[in-house]
């Protein structure tokens, strides 16, 4: 017989291609005919549609559009216009914050003046698409969970690109919009500041984000392995527990003697999930404003240990002449 | 529909294997130890392409010793402004050198014009040179502590070449940066100084020269005390940094502890030689390379009509020392100058 397995589907399910509950009535409904794609059937739910998008969403998309449309033609005009060297460097070309002399004012346009409106754009289109969220999650009767997860993510964003420059008085404190050009300003930031890795709430962050991945492999891999025994049928488990939820319990508690439950794991994954850039937006926020360098503050606080020299330690040459360099 | 999914993955093979030939190095990679256990003070070595380095690299030919004349140069030969002392036999033989070190194609002729006497300063080549001796031996008296007893001479940064390899001009500002849009910045592309990297590309021109800037900008206290060093700044130096690790084929911790790049009591010997190493390019640039913009003709500067300046790679050239240590002055202690006054630029 065949299963019912996305990914590695054998068959798909195609029920009759409904627009799902009703909604209260407001200016916009769901607008659309539904269809069916092979394709993403093979990865999910084969329905395509009826899709909502709202004056949030439109206002949301055209925000973004424009920012994106400043970063990319930035970027094309930076190679001289050329296609073919936009194509080829585009993961190095970016679009740069305003020189640090500037301060917070608004600079010329090519000095960091697209930079800000760029910025502008970006953050009223996530913020927009963040209102989105919480009002469709609102308007179908559920939780707000996904809309205030989004937004621990946003946080750690104007933290990177607004509150921190401003608390350091100069835009140009923020990050480059460019692929290579972002990186290099993460190692930059790391360097500036004695070492990011040194930071508790860098450290917080990692553990958040490695632990999310870690909760996410344990999770699916349980539930999957249940499905057998209808494990899928996670939440009705919450309250009457069958003999999938009995198996996945009695394995986590054989493996490492405690067990979260069916509905618990979701909160474990959450928190992990928005505890990630929540803690690193602190760690961002205090580097600079509160700690200049962080290796020397885990010195100061006996975090960071001392190890032997291996090699003969000379003093630093310009106390010796003088000089600076 | 077998077959389509066996193409799709024969497709795939192929695309993860030229991926593979174009980016992976070939194994095995050596790490050699050079601090306390853990902390990762490792240099990475692939031994067949560290064997292909040595092999690629040309070293100059012994010069066989000479009987004294017994007479100074300046008694035998005129217009000898900077050898005048030395025997004039050793003279000639230094000459000799020279001509294999620096055109050993187009021989005498490069600097002595053919139709004047060999006292003659007519051709320009003849003029940079007598200043690039002053500026060897200089090197060797004065920035022993950068090129220790080694020393160098007309081979290390020439090879062979009229015009050393690696030389670097002040890169010419980007068209777009006063236009309306496009200003890269100084930097986002892939800079050929700063490993291919995004960071700005010509950080030469900021540091290796007369009053530099500031290439510190790590604070040296846990709390801010008012080091207004931006990220942007940070930028340049790294740029800096990583041009120094390309040259000398290492990586960062040759110099540094990278738990903490600034500390200097976690620092290998290394970094104060390279210390001393950025003060003397500054030295060179300054009192050497730049005021002999007016006498090379115009195909011999760069965009912006400066003269050709010396950085990390000009010596090293991929190598942490330039010609794996080879000694420079041996034999040649004519080499060596007398300690003359110039700017220092620290």
């Amino acid at each position: 017989m065949a299963d019912y397995q996305n990914i590695f589907t054998q068959v798909q399910v195609r029920g009759h291609a409904g627009a799902a509950v009703p909604i209260p009535s407001g200016p916009w409904t769901r607008t659309g005919s539904p269809y069916f794609s092979y394709l993403l059937g093979k990865i999910g739910d084969a329905q395509i549609g009826p899709i909502y998008l709202g004056w949030t969403g439109i206002a949301s998309l055209l925000c973004g559009f424009i920012a994106f449309e400043i970063i990319g033609l930035n970027m094309w005009a930076s190679v001289g216009w050329d296609p073919v060297q936009f194509v080829r460097q585009l993961p190095w070309l970016a679009l740069e914050p305003p020189p640090p002399a500037y301060g917070l004012s608004f600079p010329p346009l090519n000095q960091g003046g697209w930079w800000l409106i760029t910025g502008f754009f970006l953050t009223a289109s996530i913020l927009l698409w963040w209102l989105r969220t919480y009002r469709r999650a609102r308007a179908l009767g559920m939780g707000t969970h996904v809309a205030w997860a989004f937004a621990a993510a946003i946080w750690l964003y104007l933290v990177l690109g607004f509150i921190r420059p401003i608390m350091m008085g100069s835009w140009g404190e923020a990050v480059p919009f460019g692929i290579f050009p972002h990186l290099d300003w993460t190692a930059a930031f790391s360097i500036r500041y004695g070492n990011l890795f040194y930071n508790p709430f860098h450290a917080l962050s990692i553990v958040f984000l490695y632990g999310s991945t870690l909760l996410f492999a344990m999770h699916g891999a349980t539930v999957l392995a249940l499905s057998r025994y209808g494990g899928e049928r996670e939440v009705e488990q919450i309250i009457d527990r069958g003999t999938a939820f009995e198996r996945g319990a009695l394995f986590w508690r054989w493996t490492m003697g405690f067990n979260a439950t069916a509905e618990s794991i979701h909160r474990w994954a959450w928190w992990f999930a928005v505890l990630c850039p929540l803690t690193g937006g602190i760690g961002i926020l205090l580097t600079g404003t509160a700690v200049d360098n962080w290796f020397l503050w885990a010195v100061k606080h006996g975090v960071a240990p001392a190890y032997p020299p291996a090699f003969e330690v000379l003093p630093d040459p310009a106390t010796l002449t003088g000089g600076a360099s | 529909m077998i077959h389509f999914w066996i193409r799709i993955g024969l497709a795939f093979t192929v695309v993860i294997a030229v991926g593979l030939l174009f980016t992976f190095e070939r194994p095995p990679v050596q790490t050699v130890q050079s601090g306390h256990r853990g902390i990762g003070l490792e240099q990475v070595y692939n031994r067949v392409a560290l064997e292909n380095q040595i092999a690629r690299t040309v070293f100059p030919e012994e010069q066989p010793e000479i009987d004294p004349a017994g007479i100074p140069s300046s008694e035998v030969y005129e217009n000898v402004q900077v050898l005048g002392d030395v025997d004039a036999n050793e003279f000639i033989r230094l000459m000799g050198a020279i001509t294999e070190w620096v055109s050993p194609e187009q021989g005498c002729a490069y600097c002595h014009s053919e139709e004047e006497a060999f006292s003659d300063d007519s051709l320009y080549t003849k003029r940079v040179s007598r200043r690039m001796l002053e500026m060897t031996r200089a090197i060797n008296a004065q920035w022993a502590d950068h090129v220790g007893a080694t020393g160098v001479n007309c081979y290390t940064c020439h090879a062979g070449n009229p015009v050393p390899a690696e030389i670097w001009f002040t890169e010419p500002e980007h068209p777009q940066t006063t236009r309306m849009v496009g200003n890269p910045a100084g930097q986002n592309r892939a800079g050929e100084q700063v490993g291919l990297s995004s960071l700005p590309s010509d950080p030469f021109t900021p540091f290796f020269i007369e009053q530099p800037a500031a290439i510190r900008v790590i604070t040296q206290t846990a709390l801010p005390t008012g080091n207004r060093s931006s990220i942007k700044q940070t930028e340049w130096t790294y740029g800096l940094m990583i041009h120094m690790s390309d040259a000398l084929g290492v990586n960062c911790v040759f110099c540094h502890n990278s738990r903490s790049f600034m500390d200097w009591s976690q620092s290998g010997p290394q970094r104060t030689t390279a210390w001393y190493g950025i003060a003397m390019v500054r030295d060179l640039n300054a009192n050497y390379l730049v005021p002999l913009r007016d006498e090379y003709p115009p195909e011999r500067l760069g965009v912006l009509g400066d003269a050709p300046k010396a950085n990390c790679a000009t010596c090293h050239q991929g190598a942490y020392k330039p010609l794996f240590g080879h000694p420079a002055i041996e034999g040649f202690p004519d080499l060596v100058g007398p300690v003359v006054e110039t700017t220092v630029v620290q």
